[in-house]
Parts: structure tokens; C-alpha cells; sequence
């Protein structure tokens, strides 16, 4: 249980041009920004967004001539849409109902799912009495009820409170490791993204513009976006062997390179020093102090100069360095925590 | 306040609003109509008093005469209500009672009398000849309804000629029965023989002689709390003279 | 100085200009039919509403506009829906002449009816000639009539339900692998439920009120086309008396019935 799908929707000033593929038991996850396209191209594949080109094929048959409910695809959709008039299981029986199954058998089926999803005791609640997890739940067992040759799930956890999505995530987590057809996940947070999909398709402005397992997106960002996502200062510019050139600052890096590349590195690897350090003068410029805020146990500190970048420093270093607004530091970066790759 | 409405001036009000078949002409607009003479009269009259009110406007120039056609029975509780009103032709002597009864009008004068005709559609499907074919129950008949003028008339003259006829309706007023014979929805109705003459060309009247026994009698009177009470008295005058009677039989009402 | 008092003042005073003419329309709309529960007989009530034609033209006007509301909930729904789900060609047009029942004099529909539907009508006289069908001067005429008039009512509250109703969730159902016919008898149809039965109420509503187009295109025979506005009318000629009882009986259960059904169905909204 494969999809390809090479996904083209036109609209007035956006044009969604994006292609990925899917094999049976992988979790996929469309990433990226607001306003990407992200949930067009999973409309598109529900058959909700007619495509203005391109294909979508499940296991080696065409289906986006196909209107959604022939596609055989399961949507959790954002705000799960439970039908507020049918109870929890009327509504995950209401798939197996279409699909031709007598009401009884129907409702067999729906109980089963709602047992695997821990909610067996919730079966004939409406979904106007149901917490966000229990509807998130609902929404998972009744597009699985269908028993989907592919699962979409839109933003499956942003309706939920942080605590609840913790512990939303680690169980579908779980339900799609046990699911043996393709999953495609939307989503604009990375760490779902990360958690949950084998894959990631970075999506901006209707493009791809990055794929990757989890580990290599975040370890070689391609665009700002996904080094913002992944917490890493990223700048193109032009390697010459250990050397990589970005404007005025000549960053030196363990990669050997020539040509086009990437230079990123974690805002925890920039030093900052008040006056100008000795030893090591690489990696090493004048920046300005821009703005400074908390993050995490750490203060990030936003610099500008011949390259805009992020530091984190201990609270205390902080404190040392008197950091304000308009103050010049200096700031280096440590070589052996610089990436260099090819763009 | 509210003690003071009575159900009837609530009614009437109500009817006014409703009658949209029945209009009162729209009054006058006051370039050179320095007088102005109201006639509350049966619908059965609009042709007729119209004409009428034409003749009396260009022998009274600076006069300016208002119609209000409408059911007898609904003018007369509208003249009880207090409506201002200078002359009243009602189409039964029963109505007029109503205004002579509360005082506000005293010797009214029959000066026309109205008899039934069966009407038919032009091409008469139902090949119509007499009151008798009028039993047959394959034909559709219309009657006015018995609360009103034109109903107790034909119940009166279906009695005279001891017949009995179950209709398909029985109508709010003659004009409407007679819009039922006109579009061929019923093969035929009993109604005045003015409206037949008024529908000329679209249905065809049919005289009978049980129409004897259901003459009638049109009644005209000025009211007492007339606003021009010499104009009231002058239009009356019209409508009795020679001329008005003139105007009057055209349309297919009898002399009394 | 009681703790509540005070906790209610700002929000208790209300400002006149709206207060004034809230109180001026709610009398505007009461008093007449206070009228006419003062200038009732009631002591002849009682034998007044037991006379057989009352209780043959109540019973007639609440199977009439029942059917009648029926019909119009089997032709309206489906018409609301096109209009408001599919890109139909004309639709502004279409949805302006629905209306026009609603701006018609009665009166007028009732002869427009008549031209279409009578015996001599554009398909009435198909109908009469094939089937010997013939609507005027029938209880089916009333349902014709009443249903016409009242029909726009149902087909514009649905259609308002369908155009608030959240779309994503037939989009959800189809994805689960509904028809659209099964997405709109299980979905739609039950999230638009409030609705149509607003709708379907206001129909009956004014079913029951029909006078002119009844009148009209299926005349007034008591026990077959005289429903209580034709019979208030016509008492109205000689007894206003009479009319006053009818009127009242009328009133009387078209406020019990709608009371019952909000009650029942629309709950407190």
C-alpha cells in the first residue's frame, strides 16, 4: 500500500507544485509554515481540492479522478469534525455503514476501534461531552474504520492543550506503528513532526523545498524556515575547502567543500565576549545586540553585524556580559560545531 | 383606549387593508379641486357610478367625487365606524338597514334593481339552456355564498323553481364568482345580470324567469353626517334623474 | 443597598431609544389580537365553537396546512439545497423568484394559479384531459394553494441553515465513503434540523393563516375547501360575532400547536 503523488492545485497567486511518495507502513509528514499549502495538498489527496495537474496513485492505480468517498482514504481532519448528532460510535460506524455493513455489524466493528483507542466506556457519549483527546481518539478510530488504503492526518494534535499532547502524541504514535497502510501527517510543528513521521517533506510557498528522515533535516537545514524549526543558525555561501565564505565572515568547518554550501550551527555554539578574545581569531566578528529573550533555562540572544544570528548564553553569563539592547560584543563560533554542506 | 375600539372598527380596518380587489379611488391630488365628494357604494356599481361621478365632476367643476366600491355589507360597517362618507348605494335594503338603524341616514331611495342571470363561458361546454340543467351533477356550478347579496338571491330563485343544486363553490362576492365562469373553472354561476354585461365578450348571460322571485332593490341614500351635505344630496338627485338611470340600465340594472 | 441590586445596576438600565419602540411594536402586535379576545362573546362561546361547520373548518385548515407543510418540506428541502450547495447557472435569479410567492398579492397568486393549474389552466387542462384531474374546488386545491404561498417560508429558512451549516463535515463524511445522497440524509439533513423545523413551523404558520389564494383557486365549500380564514371572512359579511369566534378558535390552536413544538423540539432558543 503505496502513494505517489505529484500534487498540482492552481489558485489565484498561489500555485501548489509539490510530489512525494509514501510506502505502505511509513509515516510521512508534510512540514512547514503557515499558508504552504500543506492542508491543500492534503485536501487534495482526500479528493476535497479538485488537482489542476499531476496524479495521485495508491498501490499503482490512479485514483484522483475519483471523488473522496471512492478514494479509500482516511482523514483525521483538524478539528476532527465528529458529527455532533451521531454518539462516539455511531460515528466511527458510520464509515463501515457506508461501506455497505448492516448497522449491527457496523456497530461491531466501531466498538472494536474504540476499544483499541480506550474508549470502550465512552461509546455512547456525543462528541459535544468529549474532551479534545477523547475526540482526537474518536477521529483516529473512526478514519480507521474504513480501513484506509492511506491515512491523512491534518494538524492531528494542534487542537489540544500541551499537556493532553504529550500524551496524545506517544499514542498515535503507537496507533500509526501499528498501521500497515501509508500515512501522510500535516503539520507546522516539528516536533510532531519529528516524533511521529519516518520521513519530512518541508513544504513552503507551495514547493518542496527539503525531504529527509527526521535526523537529516534537522542536522542539515535548507531553508531559514526549517533551521528556525530546528533551532540552528543556517547561511549559504561559497566553500572553498575547510573555508566557507558568507559576506564578510569566512566560517572554518570540519567538511571539506567547494562550491555552493550551507554553513549551520546551534545558537548554543556562539560565544560572546565583551571585549575581543585572544587566541583563535576564526569564526570570530562584531555584532550588534538586538534583542535578548528567555529560552528554555538559557538566554537567546539576537545579534546583528555582518550576519544576523542566534546565541544562547547561561543566565549568568548573561549577566556577566551585561547584556542590553545596541551593546557591540564580539561573537565566535566553535569550528568543531560547524556544518558545512553542499547546497 | 382599548374599550373604546370596537370589534367591528378593528374588523373593518382589518377588511380595508385586505380588500385589495375593492380600491377607493386615490384622493385628489389639489390642483383646482377645491370641493370633495366621498360615495361609498356596492362593487356591483363601479362601472356605473363611475361613469356617473365623470358627469357629476363636469357639471360640479371644482368638485372632485371619490369612490369607495366594496362590499355592502363591509361599507356599511365602515359608515357605522364613523368613515366619512357622503352618499352610500348599498346593493341590498338589509345593508342600508344597518346605516338607517344607527341613525345616520334616513329615507333611502330604491333606485335600481338588480336580477340573476346564469352566466356561462362564451363557448358554454355545458351546453347550458335553463335553470334545470343547473342540477346535473357533471356540471360545475358556482354560487355567491349565502352571507351574501348575490348568494341569497340565487338561493331565493333556486327555491322559487324548487331546485336543488350542490356547487363546487360558493364565492366571497359576485365578481369573484364570476372570475371562476370567465377562466372555464366552472361551466356556470348565478349572478347579476350587471356583471354579466361588464364581462361582455367573456362570458354569456342566460335569463330565466325564477329570476323574478330574486329581485334586488338598491338603495341610496346621503348620509346625515355628510361632510357636504348639499353635494350629497345633488349626486342622489343624479343618480335618480333620467341621465342616471340612463347610465344605470346601459349597465344592465332595471328601473325599481 | 442589597449586594444583587447593585451587582445588577449598570446592566439594568436599558437605553431608551431602543426600550421605546421595543415596547411600541410589542403592543403593535398584541393589542389587536387582545382586541379581539376583549370584544368576544364568551358567553356564547362555548355552543358558538361546537357548531359542526367551526369544528369541519378547524379540522379542515389543520389537514390542509399540515399536508401542506408537508409538501413543502418534500419539494422545499431538495430547493434550498441546490441553491445552496451547487453552482447552478441563474441562481441569484432562481432564489429572487422564489420569493415572489412571498411579494404576490394572494389574491393574484391564487388567479396565477388558476391559469396554470385550473381546469382550463396551462397543465391543468393536460391533467383534466389525461388523468381527469381537475385541483380547483378540492381539498388538494387548498394544499395547492396554501403550499404556494407558503413554500418560500421553509425553502428560505433551510436554505439560510444550509449556508451556516459547517461544510467541512459533509466533506468528513464523504471521506468515510458517504454518497451524497447518504452525506445529506445522515449529515446535513440532521445538522440543518433546527432549521428546517423552524422553517417547516413558520410554513405551517402561515399555511394556516391562507386566505386569498385559497379562496381564490379552490373557492369555498364548506367541508372541502372552507378552511377558518374563509369562514371568518364570510361570517364576517353578516356576524361579526361569528368572525370574532372563528378568529379566536383559529388563533387559539396555531398558538397551543406552535407553543408545543418549540417546546418539544426548539427548546429555549
Amino acid at each position: 500500500m503505496s502513494l505517489h503523488a505529484h500534487l498540482v492545485v492552481e489558485r489565484p497567486a498561489f500555485r501548489l507544485d509539490v510530489e512525494f511518495h509514501a510506502a505502505a507502513g511509513e509515516v510521512v509528514a508534510v512540514l512547514g509554515p503557515n499558508g504552504a499549502g500543506k492542508t491543500t495538498a492534503l485536501r487534495a489527496l482526500a479528493g476535497l481540492v479538485p488537482l489542476s495537474g499531476g496524479h495521485i496513485e495508491l498501490d499503482g492505480a490512479q485514483v484522483h479522478h475519483l471523488p473522496p468517498e471512492r478514494r479509500g482514504i482516511g482523514v483525521v481532519f483538524q478539528d476532527y469534525l465528529l458529527f455532533p448528532h451521531l454518539s462516539a460510535l455511531d460515528n466511527v460506524a458510520f464509515g463501515p455503514r457506508c461501506r455497505g455493513l448492516g448497522k449491527a455489524e457496523a456497530r461491531r466493528v466501531a466498538a472494536e476501534l474504540l476499544d483499541r483507542v480506550g474508549l470502550a466506556d465512552h461509546a455512547h457519549v456525543r462528541p459535544g461531552r468529549l474532551s479534545g483527546g477523547q475526540a482526537q481518539r474518536v477521529a483516529l478510530a473512526r478514519a480507521l474504520a474504513v480501513r484506509p488504503r492511506l491515512l491523512l492526518l491534518d494538524e492531528p494534535l494542534a487542537a489540544l492543550d500541551a499537556h493532553t499532547r504529550l500524551e496524545i502524541r506517544a499514542e498515535l504514535r503507537r496507533h500509526l506503528a501499528g498501521f500497515d497502510g501509508a500515512a501522510v501527517l500535516v503539520t507546522h510543528d516539528p516536533l510532531d513532526a519529528m516524533v511521529l513521521a519516518h520521513r519530512l517533506v518541508v513544504v513552503e510557498n507551495g514547493s518542496v523545498v527539503q525531504t529527509g528522515t527526521p535526523g537529516e533535516v534537522a542536522r542539515h537545514p535548507r531553508t531559514d524556515y526549517v533551521a528556525r524549526l530546528v533551532g540552528l543558525n543556517l547561511y549559504r555561501g561559497e566553500a572553498d575547502g575547510n573555508r566557507v565564505t558568507v559576506g564578510d565572515v569566512v566560517f572554518s568547518s570540519a567538511e571539506r567543500l567547494t562550491g555552493p554550501a550551507f554553513v549551520a550551527f546551534p545558537p548554543s555554539a556562539v560565544a560572546l565576549y565583551r571585549s575581543r578574545p585572544d587566541g583563535s581569531p576564526r569564526n570570530l566578528w562584531r555584532a550588534v545586540i538586538d534583542g535578548i529573550e528567555r529560552h528554555g533555562d538559557n538566554v537567546r540572544v539576537h545579534l546583528r553585524g555582518p550576519i544576523t544570528l542566534a546565541a544562547d548564553v547561561t543566565p549568568s553569563a548573561a549577566a556577566d556580559l551585561d547584556l542590553t539592547p545596541g551593546r557591540e560584543v564580539w561573537a565566535a563560533v566553535k569550528a568543531t560545531e560547524t556544518h558545512a554542506y553542499p547546497a | 383606549m382599548l374599550r373604546r375600539l370596537s370589534p367591528a372598527a378593528i374588523l373593518a380596518s382589518v377588511l380595508s387593508l385586505a380588500a385589495c380587489g375593492s380600491s377607493s379611488d386615490a384622493p385628489a391630488s389639489g390642483s383646482g379641486a377645491s370641493k370633495s365628494l366621498t360615495v361609498f357604494a356596492a362593487a356591483s356599481l363601479t362601472e356605473s357610478f363611475t361613469e356617473l361621478g365623470k358627469q357629476f365632476e363636469s357639471t360640479h367643476s371644482g368638485t372632485k367625487v371619490t369612490f369607495n366600491f366594496g362590499s355592502s355589507a363591509t361599507l356599511a360597517q365602515q359608515i357605522t365606524q364613523g368613515a366619512p362618507a357622503d352618499v352610500f348605494a348599498a346593493a341590498s335594503p338589509a345593508t342600508m338597514k344597518t346605516v338607517t338603524d344607527a341613525g345616520l341616514a334616513s329615507s333611502p331611495t330604491v333606485f335600481v334593481k338588480n336580477t340573476l342571470q346564469i352566466a356561462v363561458p362564451e363557448d358554454n361546454p355545458a351546453k347550458i339552456e335553463s335553470l334545470k340543467d343547473l342540477i346535473d351533477p357533471k356540471v360545475k356550478v358556482a354560487l355567491c355564498a349565502e352571507q351574501v347579496p348575490c348568494g341569497a338571491a340565487a338561493i331565493k330563485a333556486l327555491d322559487a323553481a324548487g331546485l336543488k343544486v350542490t356547487p363546487v363553490t360558493l364565492e366571497q362576492d359576485v365578481k369573484a364568482t364570476l372570475t371562476k365562469v370567465e377562466l372555464g373553472e366552472v361551466d356556470a354561476a348565478l349572478v347579476y345580470r350587471t356583471d354579466v354585461i361588464a364581462a361582455k365578450g367573456k362570458v354569456k348571460g342566460i335569463d330565466f324567469p325564477e329570476a323574478a322571485q330574486a329581485v334586488n332593490d338598491y338603495p341610496i341614500a346621503a348620509l346625515g353626517k355628510a361632510p357636504e351635505p348639499g353635494l350629497a344630496k345633488q349626486f342622489v338627485d343624479l343618480v335618480l334623474s333620467q341621465q342616471g338611470r340612463d347610465v344605470l340600465t346601459k349597465a344592465g340594472f332595471r328601473a325599481p | 443597598m442589597t449586594g444583587p441590586a447593585r451587582g445588577r445596576g449598570p446592566r439594568a438600565r436599558l437605553p431608551w431609544p431602543l426600550l421605546v419602540p421595543a415596547v411600541a411594536g410589542l403592543a403593535f402586535l398584541v393589542l389587536p389580537p387582545a382586541g379581539l379576545l376583549v370584544r368576544a362573546p364568551w358567553r356564547t362561546l362555548p355552543q358558538r365553537l361546537a357548531e359542526p361547520r367551526v369544528l369541519e373548518a378547524l379540522r379542515l385548515s389543520l389537514v390542509t396546512a399540515t399536508i401542506a407543510t408537508a409538501v413543502c418540506l418534500l419539494l422545499g428541502v431538495p430547493l434550498a439545497w441546490l441553491l445552496a450547495r451547487t453552482t447552478l447557472p441563474g441562481r441569484r435569479l432562481l432564489r429572487a423568484l422564489i420569493t415572489v410567492p412571498l411579494v404576490l398579492p394572494p389574491v393574484v397568486g391564487g388567479v396565477a394559479l388558476l391559469l396554470v393549474l385550473g381546469r382550463r389552466g396551462l397543465v391543468g387542462q393536460w391533467l383534466y384531459d389525461a388523468f381527469g384531474v381537475s385541483l380547483p374546488f378540492t381539498t388538494a386545491g387548498v394544499v395547492c394553494a396554501e403550499a404556494f404561498v407558503a413554500m418560500p417560508f421553509l425553502v428560505i429558512a433551510v436554505e439560510g441553515a444550509l449556508r451556516a451549516a459547517d461544510q467541512r463535515y459533509e466533506e468528513a463524511a464523504a471521506t468515510l465513503g458517504a454518497s451524497r445522497w447518504t452525506v445529506f440524509r445522515r449529515v446535513t439533513l440532521p445538522m440543518v434540523a433546527p432549521g428546517v423545523l423552524a422553517g417547516a413551523v413558520l410554513c405551517w404558520a402561515r399555511a394556516l393563516g391562507e386566505f386569498g389564494a385559497t379562496i381564490t383557486f379552490a373557492g369555498n365549500f364548506p367541508g372541502r375547501t372552507q378552511t377558518m380564514p374563509l369562514a371568518v371572512y364570510l361570517a364576517l359579511e353578516t356576524d361579526p360575532d361569528a368572525a370574532i369566534v372563528l378568529s379566536l378558535a383559529l388563533l387559539a390552536v396555531s398558538v397551543i400547536v406552535l407553543a408545543a413544538l418549540r417546546d418539544r423540539w426548539v427548546g429555549t432558543a
